[in-house]
C-alpha cells in the first residue's frame, strides 16, 4: 500500500480563519484605521465608531490620507495587473503601522489572504504583502482577540440578528466575535436568524453584474431576517449591510441596520442605514 | 452577462415550483450532510486525508494508470484510451455493435452524460434505457441531469407523477413516492433483463487490483451490469486511487459529503469479466479511460479539480444554484464545481458567465470533502478571462476609470468629494429609489443616501490635516 503523507497532522481542526496571523503584544499599537471606499463614501459614522473603539481599546490611531481602496473590484473582476499596482500601493501606505485594522471583513480579507498570492513566493513584494497580512485585522475581531477589549457601559434596548458576512466568517473566522462583544451590550438581545452564515447576495460587483440572481438571494435573505422576529440586524460589513438594509426597506420591513461597531461605540442611538440625522 | 444565460436564469427563476423542488432536495442534504460531520469528529483531518490522496493521483497519475491498465487487463479486462468526448462514444458504440446489441442499459454516470453519450446512443439507432429512477425520470422527460447526485432535482414528486401516468404501462394509483417506485421497477424490469449490454461509470478505478468501485442507492447498477453480456465502463482518468484502502477513506466522504448517509445502499466492486465457476457476470468487460480535458487541467492550474468526488455538496450548498438551479449554467455539470469544469470542456468564450455568477461566499469549498478551493479556481477563470480580453468592453472600461482614480488618492478624494453630494439629489427621505447608472441595484431595492461629506473630508476638517 502506499503511504500518502501530507499535511494532515499539522491541519488545524477548524476548517476555517487565518494562519498568518503574526503580531506582538503592544501595549499602545500605532494603528493605522483603513476605513474602506464604501465607509468613506457611504456611511462615515462606521470610521468614526472604529475610532472610538480602538482608543477605546489602547490604540493610538492614525488615519492614513492617501488611502483609497484596497482593490477588490479589480481583483473580483479578474483585473490582475489592476490588482497588483493598487496592493503595491496600499502595501506602501499601511506597511509602517504596528497593526492595521479595518472595518470590513471583505476587506481586511483582501489584504491578509490575497495580496499575498498575488506575488511570486519569495519576491521582495511577497515579503511585503505577508508582513503587512500577518498585522492585518478586522476592527471587531482585534477588539476581541487582539485587544482583550469588551464593552464597558454601553446600553441599548433592542432585539437584533446578525448576519456573518462570507469573507470574515470563512477566510478570517469571525463568527464569535461579535457575538461575545455585543453580549456585553446592556439591554441588547440576539437571536440568531435561520442562514445567518449564507451569502445575503452581495458579492461586491456581482449584485450589479447579475442583479437577478443577486435579488433573489437578497430576498430570501430579507425574510429570514424578517422571520427572527429582530428589529435591528447587524453585521460588520457594510456592502452586505447596504444590499440586506436596502431589500428590507424596498419590502416595506421596518428593520433597521447598523453596522456592529457602530452599537459597540455607543452610536446605535443615532440614524440607521438609510436614515436622515 | 450573455442573454443565453440570463435567458436561462430569468426561466429559473420565475419557475416557483423549481424553487420548491431544490428547496427540498438539497434542504434535506444539507441537514444530514450537517448531521453526519457533526457525528465524525475527525472529519476535517478526514478531508485532510482525502485530499492528500487525490492529490497524490493526481500528481502521479501516468504512474497508476499504466498500473491500473496492467491489472485490468490481467483480471480479463479489456482497456481502452479515449483521448476525447467523441473518441469515447466510437469506442461504445464500436463495442456495442460487435456484441450485435439492440438495446443497452446505462448506470447514471456524469461522464455519460459529459461525453454525450445518450444522444450518440441514438445517433447509432441503439435503444437506451436508462436504469437509474432519476435518470429514468429524465429520460422519460427528454430532459438533461438538474444535479449531478439527483439528476431528476428539478422535477418534483407530483409532475413524476404525472409523467408516470402518461409513459408507463401499468402506473396503477401512484399515490405514494412507494408507488411511483413500484410502477417504474415494473416498466424497467424486463428491459434490465432482455439488454445485451450495460453501461456504467466508475466512483473509483483501483490501480493495484485493476478493479472499478460503483456506489449506487437502488441497486440498479448491479442489474446494468450483470445480467448483460457486456459490460461497459466509461470513466475519467482522474477516477484513480492507489489502492482499496484508499478507496474506502474517500467512499467515507464521498457518501456522508453527498446524501449525509454512512454508505450507499450498493457499492459494488466489479474486477474482470465473469469467471469459470462464478454464478453471474459479463462475458465480456470493457474500460473506458477518457481524458476529455484532464490532461490539460494538470497543466492549465486546475490540477486541484481533478480531486472532485461528485459528491454534489457543493451545489447543495451553493446560493447561487439553489435559486436557479442546474439547466441555468448550460453545461453538463451545475454548480460550483461545473462552474469550474464547463469553462474546460466547453470554452471559456462561451461559458465565462459561469466564473462570474458567484459571490465568492466560499460555503462550496468549507463543505466539499476533498477541500478543492473552488472560488480560487473560479478566480483563475476570471483572470484568464481578463486577459484574454474576453470581458465586454463596458466592463474593461469601467474598471480602468475607477483604478485611474484609485491609484491618484487627490484626484480620488476630489471626484468623492463632488460625487456623494451629487448622489443625494436623488434621495428621497435617506433612501434612493433610482439613480443613473445604479439600475443593476435599484431595480430591486433601494441604496441607502451616503452622508453630506465623506469620512476623509470630515476627519481632515477635524484634524486638521491636509
Ligand atoms: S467540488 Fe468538492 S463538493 Fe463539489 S462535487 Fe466535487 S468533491 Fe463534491
Amino acid at each position: 500500500m502506499v503511504a500518502i503523507v501530507g499535511q494532515t497532522k499539522n491541519i488545524a481542526l477548524s476548517a476555517r480563519g487565518r494562519k498568518n496571523v503574526s503580531v506582538t503584544s503592544i501595549d499602545t499599537p500605532r494603528v493605522g484605521l483603513f476605513v474602506t471606499c464604501l465607509v468613506d463614501a457611504m456611511r462615515p459614522r462606521i470610521g468614526f465608531a472604529a475610532i472610538a473603539l480602538l482608543e477605546a481599546a489602547g490604540c493610538v490611531v492614525d488615519i492614513p490620507q492617501r488611502q483609497t481602496c484596497c482593490g477588490q473590484p479589480a481583483l473580483n473582476s479578474g483585473d490582475h495587473d489592476g490588482t497588483v499596482a493598487i496592493a503595491q500601493q496600499t502595501i506602501a501606505l499601511l506597511e509602517g503601522y504596528d497593526h492595521v485594522v479595518i472595518p470590513s471583513g471583505s476587506c481586511a480579507a483582501t489584504i491578509c489572504g490575497h495580496y499575498p498570492e498575488l506575488f511570486p513566493v519569495g519576491s521582495p513584494w511577497y515579503e511585503r504583502a505577508s508582513a503587512l497580512a500577518g498585522k492585518t485585522f478586522e476592527l471587531i475581531s482585534y477588539l476581541a482577540d487582539i485587544r482583550h477589549w469588551s464593552p464597558d457601559r454601553v446600553a441599548l434596548a433592542a432585539h437584533a440578528t446578525y448576519h456573518d458576512s462570507c469573507s470574515g466568517l470563512r477566510e478570517l473566522g469571525i463568527k464569535a466575535q461579535p457575538r461575545r462583544l455585543l453580549a456585553g451590550v446592556a439591554g441588547l438581545s440576539i437571536t440568531e436568524m435561520e442562514g445567518a452564515e449564507t451569502c445575503c447576495g452581495f458579492g461586491g460587483t456581482f449584485c450589479v453584474k447579475y442583479p437577478s440572481i443577486s435579488n433573489a438571494i437578497v430576498d430570501e435573505k430579507a425574510s429570514h431576517v424578517t422571520a427572527s422576529g429582530a428589529g435591528l440586524l447587524l453585521g460588520g460589513d457594510l456592502g452586505c449591510l447596504m444590499n440586506m438594509a436596502g431589500k428590507l426597506h424596498r419590502s416595506g420591513s421596518p428593520v433597521r441596520a447598523f453596522h456592529a461597531a457602530e452599537v459597540l461605540a455607543g452610536m446605535a442611538d443615532g440614524p440607521a442605514i438609510g436614515e436622515e440625522p | 452577462m450573455s442573454t443565453a444565460f440570463t435567458a436561462r436564469v430569468d426561466a429559473a427563476l420565475a419557475d416557483r415550483t423549481l424553487k420548491i423542488a431544490i428547496d427540498r432536495t438539497t434542504g434535506t442534504a444539507r441537514s444530514k450532510r450537517a448531521a453526519a460531520v457533526a457525528a465524525w469528529p475527525h472529519f476535517q483531518q478526514a478531508r485532510a486525508l482525502g485530499r492528500d490522496i487525490k492529490a497524490h493521483v493526481t500528481a502521479n497519475l501516468a504512474h497508476y494508470l499504466a498500473e491500473f491498465e496492467r491489472n485490468a487487463i490481467a483480471s480479463g479486462a479489456q482497456v481502452h484510451w479515449a483521448r476525447n468526448a467523441e473518441e469515447a462514444c466510437e469506442i461504445v458504440i464500436g463495442l456495442c455493435r460487435q456484441a450485435g446489441a439492440r438495446s443497452v442499459t446505462r448506470a447514471k454516470s456524469m461522464l455519460g452524460e459529459e461525453i454525450g453519450l445518450p444522444h450518440a446512443l441514438a445517433e447509432a439507432g441503439i435503444e437506451r434505457v436508462e436504469t437509474d429512477l432519476a435518470e429514468h425520470i429524465v429520460q422519460l422527460a427528454g430532459d438533461t441531469p438538474s444535479h449531478i447526485v439527483w439528476p431528476a432535482l428539478h422535477k418534483t414528486r407530483e409532475q413524476v407523477g404525472e409523467l408516470f401516468r402518461a409513459n408507463h404501462a401499468d402506473p396503477g394509483a401512484l399515490a405514494s413516492v412507494e408507488a411511483m417506485v413500484g410502477s417504474a421497477r415494473r416498466q424497467l424490469r424486463a428491459k434490465f433483463m432482455a439488454a445485451d449490454v450495460g453501461i456504467s461509470g466508475a466512483n473509483f478505478l483501483i490501480a493495484d487490483t485493476g478493479a472499478i468501485c460503483t456506489v449506487t442507492n437502488e441497486g440498479n447498477a448491479e442489474l446494468t451490469t450483470t445480467p448483460p453480456r457486456v459490460h461497459i465502463v466509461t470513466a475519467g482518468i482522474e477516477k484513480l486511487v492507489p489502492s482499496l484502502s484508499h478507496a474506502m477513506s474517500l467512499l467515507r466522504l464521498l457518501v456522508r459529503s453527498a446524501t449525509g448517509a454512512e454508505l450507499t445502499q450498493y457499492t459494488t466492486f466489479h474486477c474482470g469479466p465473469k469467471r469459470a465457476g462464478d454464478a453471474d457476470g459479463p462475458q465480456a468487460f470493457h474500460i473506458v479511460l477518457v481524458d476529455n480535458g484532464r490532461s490539460k487541467m494538470l497543466t492549465d492550474g486546475l490540477a486541484e479539480m481533478l480531486s472532485c468526488l461528485r459528491c454534489g455538496a457543493c451545489l447543495n450548498h451553493c446560493v447561487v444554484y439553489r435559486h436557479i438551479g442546474g439547466h441555468a449554467y448550460g453545461g453538463t455539470y451545475p454548480g460550483p464545481m461545473g462552474s469550474v469544469l464547463t469553462p474546460v470542456l466547453d470554452g471559456l468564450e462561451t461559458s465565462n458567465d459561469l466564473p462570474k455568477a458567484c459571490t465568492l461566499n466560499g460555503q462550496c469549498q468549507e463543505v466539499c470533502p476533498v477541500m478543492i478551493p473552488l472560488p480560487t479556481l473560479l478566480r483563475g477563470w476570471r483572470d484568464r478571462s481578463w486577459r484574454e480580453g474576453l470581458e465586454p468592453a463596458t466592463v474593461r472600461g469601467a474598471v480602468w476609470a475607477w483604478r485611474l482614480m484609485v491609484m491618484r488618492p487627490g484626484l480620488y478624494r476630489l471626484a468623492t468629494r463632488i460625487a456623494v453630494p451629487m448622489m443625494r439629489l436623488f434621495a428621497r427621505r435617506g433612501w434612493i429609489a433610482a439613480m443613473p447608472l445604479a439600475g443593476g441595484w435599484t431595480r430591486h431595492r433601494d441604496f441607502p443616501a451616503p452622508a453630506r461629506q465623506t469620512f476623509m473630508d470630515q476627519i481632515r476638517q477635524q484634524r486638521g490635516q491636509s
